[in-house]
């Protein structure tokens, strides 16, 4: 495989609804932007692009089939290669990864990977509806489909078995909430607090509505190159920013579509297969999990996702990385419920299974210089969802994924300022970070990870 | 008496239009116009009737209409699924039926849900639950009945539950729920 570089990209406003465009309308704000960041125009970009990836989640949204060569067309990309790709929540990420594939495998030198998701065409909970036909449509579905009724009972699940708090939870929302207040691509600003999120209307019990990110319009892009392609843009005229971008992970995992099919796995089959690298060779920790089994725990259950936890495990890995907490700057994870966030958490290594709650209020995941109204006992380390998340920018699905990426990108070119007119948010030398797009209840899953060079 | 809501509820629907704003004449400055239209939004209805199968999991169904719970088992016992499935997921083989109508069951997690998907807002607050069965590997997602929703607790999970059957069955998964019981 060929290294791949990380450009830059481009994220049209993440809103409730955008009528005044069509999606390829609103994909092309988000395409212009990222060209015109490297300084080229759309001609000499067009010419140099190898092809694209599309990503958007569903069909019923747009009502439309093929709605990826509407954009490719509009783009100015046809006839160049090109294609969909759609794995639910976690589409963005699968774009963001088969474009570095097709670079990697020396396919292309210039890739463009561009997803959009346009869900106001229908109401809340006709969406809700759309979404939950993400969920086995014999068995799940007529139960009472409702993805954040599925996420609830895992909290619940993680609340009793580990003592996982609502507040705990809470803090994920006022984290993200108040990080997105300095990101002008967020859909939510407003700075909220643990009451507000307690006493925000109970959606499933124990999620609030405020425990939950929205639904969005929105689209964005990311460009990939070769060495070769990044040549060939720089010869054309591109002014790509330095320290250079570089893909150096990828992972991936899947889980079951019925949440109710994981495994319980024992203790043994868990440190096998499962446990990080970090987990195996520390006594403390196996000892740490032999209590949890003693007690009834079993792995992955419905408290933890292994899809997470195996791309989590494959991505550091392929990076080198033996202990993410203090070997990423940040991490742009998939926090479509702040209970999700936690789980992650664990899935991702950033503390033990079980420990996610108290890992949430520790201070650990927060950025240093934001004032969140919390006390907080540890300082920060690995900031989680420094550009507010999915809970507070919105979660346009097909271009979740991809807006992950290009904070990330811009976080490790130090360029947040630039984009985000303010650097609050930008993580201090920042040298790698990774992305998290997460789909289901834990059914796709990857992670990439990004450093600069 | 609660309060009514600050805002009210709104639907898709509206009039129907006869006559269009446009320029009256498309001169330069009329077209100009054009881009600073507010766009125009219509409804488009869409409604389909799908022909389902169950395909290998049709007696799961039947079991059901009979007030019997099935579950699939792989051919040498060693794992069990408390949904239907025809094929072990370690050994690749055919699975076959067993009963787990009196298997005792207890509640492994759940949820109450206030708000939902659009075809189930009328049911608001249900509950969703997990149920686990001794000596069956996996779970099953079910309503649970017989519960306050309006006074839920961490205590629920662990509680024994029984599995009722409606009496007449629309071959759904909800021809089946459970309550709590011994």
């Amino acid at each position: 495989m060929r290294p791949v570089y990380a450009l830059t990209g481009g994220v049209s406003k993440f809103a409730k609804a955008r009528p005044d465009k069509t999606f390829q309308a609103v994909i092309k704000e988000a395409y212009d932007y990222a060209i015109a960041d490297i300084g080229l125009d759309f001609p000499t970009f067009t010419r140099l692009v190898d092809g694209s990836v599309a990503s958007y989640f569903s069909d019923h949204f747009a009502r439309q089939l093929m709605a990826g060569i509407m954009a490719q067309d509009y783009l100015g990309l046809c006839p160049k290669p090109g294609h969909r790709v759609e794995g639910g929540g976690a589409t963005g990420g699968i774009c963001f990864q088969e474009a570095w594939k097709s670079v990697a495998s020396g396919h292309m030198d210039v890739c463009v990977a561009y997803g959009f998701e346009t869900m106001s065409h229908v109401e809340t909970w006709k969406g809700n509806e759309f979404i939950a036909l993400a969920s086995d449509v014999s068995f799940d579905y007529p139960v009472g489909g409702f993805y954040s009724g599925y996420y609830a009972m895992m909290v619940t699940r993680h609340m009793k078995e580990f003592g996982t708090t609502v507040e705990q939870l809470a803090h994920v929302s006022v984290k993200n909430y108040i990080n997105a207040f300095h990101n002008p691509y967020a859909q939510k600003s407003q700075r909220i607090t643990i009451q507000d999120v307690r006493n925000s209307p109970m959606v499933a019990w124990p999620l609030t509505r405020l425990d939950i990110c929205v639904m969005s319009d929105g689209a964005a892009v990311a460009i990939l190159a070769s060495e070769n392609g990044l040549k060939k843009l720089e010869a054309a005229g591109a002014k790509i920013p330095r320290p250079l971008v570089k893909v150096t992970g990828i992972g991936r995992g899947t889980d079951a579509m019925r949440m109710a099919d994981r495994p319980h796995v024992d203790y043994d089959m868990f440190i096998e297969d499962y446990a990080t690298e970090q987990e195996k060779s520390s006594d403390d920790t196996r000892k740490y999990y032999r209590n949890l089994w003693d007690h009834g725990t079993r792995y992955p259950g419905v408290h933890s996702f292994r899809a997470g936890r195996t791309a989590g495990n494959m991505a550091w890995k392929h990076a080198g990385i033996k202990d993410p907490l203090k070997e990423l700057d940040f991490i742009e994870l998939h926090d479509a419920y702040t209970s999700s966030e936690i789980q992650t958490y664990e899935d991702l290594g950033l503390c033990r299974y079980g420990e996610g709650g108290p890992f949430a209020e520790s201070g650990k995941a927060f950025l240093p210089g934001i004032d969140y109204g919390l006390k907080l006992k540890d300082k920060p380390v690995c900031a989680v969802n420094p550009s507010g998340g999915l809970i507070a920018c919105g979660h346009p699905v097909g271009a979740t994924g991809l807006m992950q990426g290009v904070f990330a990108i811009w976080q490790l070119q130090g360029t947040i300022k630039k984009h985000f007119r303010d650097d609050k948010l930008q993580v201090k030398d920042a040298k790698r970070g990774a992305i998290h797009s997460h789909a289901g209840t834990g059914t796709y899953v990857t992670v990439t990870v990004l450093q600069n060079d | 008496m609660a309060k009514l809501p600050s805002r009210r509820d709104e639907t898709l629907g509206g009039y129907v239009v006869h006559g269009v704003p446009f320029p009256a004449s498309t001169d330069p400055e009329g077209l100009e116009f054009l881009k600073k239209m507010t766009p125009i939004q219509i409804e488009q209805e869409y409604k389909i009737t799908y022909l389902h199968s169950y395909g290998q999991d049709s007696p799961w169904f039947a079991g059901l209409a009979n007030k019997k719970l099935l579950a699939s088992q792989a051919a040498a016992g060693e794992y069990t699924y408390a949904n239907p499935r025809g094929h072990d997921m370690y050994t690749g083989e055919e699975t076959r039926w067993i009963d787990i109508t009196n298997v005792p069951a207890k509640v492994h997690a759940f949820t109450v849900c206030y708000f939902g998907s659009e075809e189930f807002l009328p049911d608001t607050p249900f509950v969703l639950a997990l149920i686990e069965f001794e000596d069956v590997n996996t779970l099953l997602l079910t309503r649970l009945m017989g519960v306050d929703p309006n006074a839920p607790g961490l205590d629920w999970i662990g509680m024994q539950v029984k599995p009722h059957f409606l009496r007449n069955s629309k071959l759904k998964p909800t021809d089946i729920y459970f309550a709590p019981g011994d």
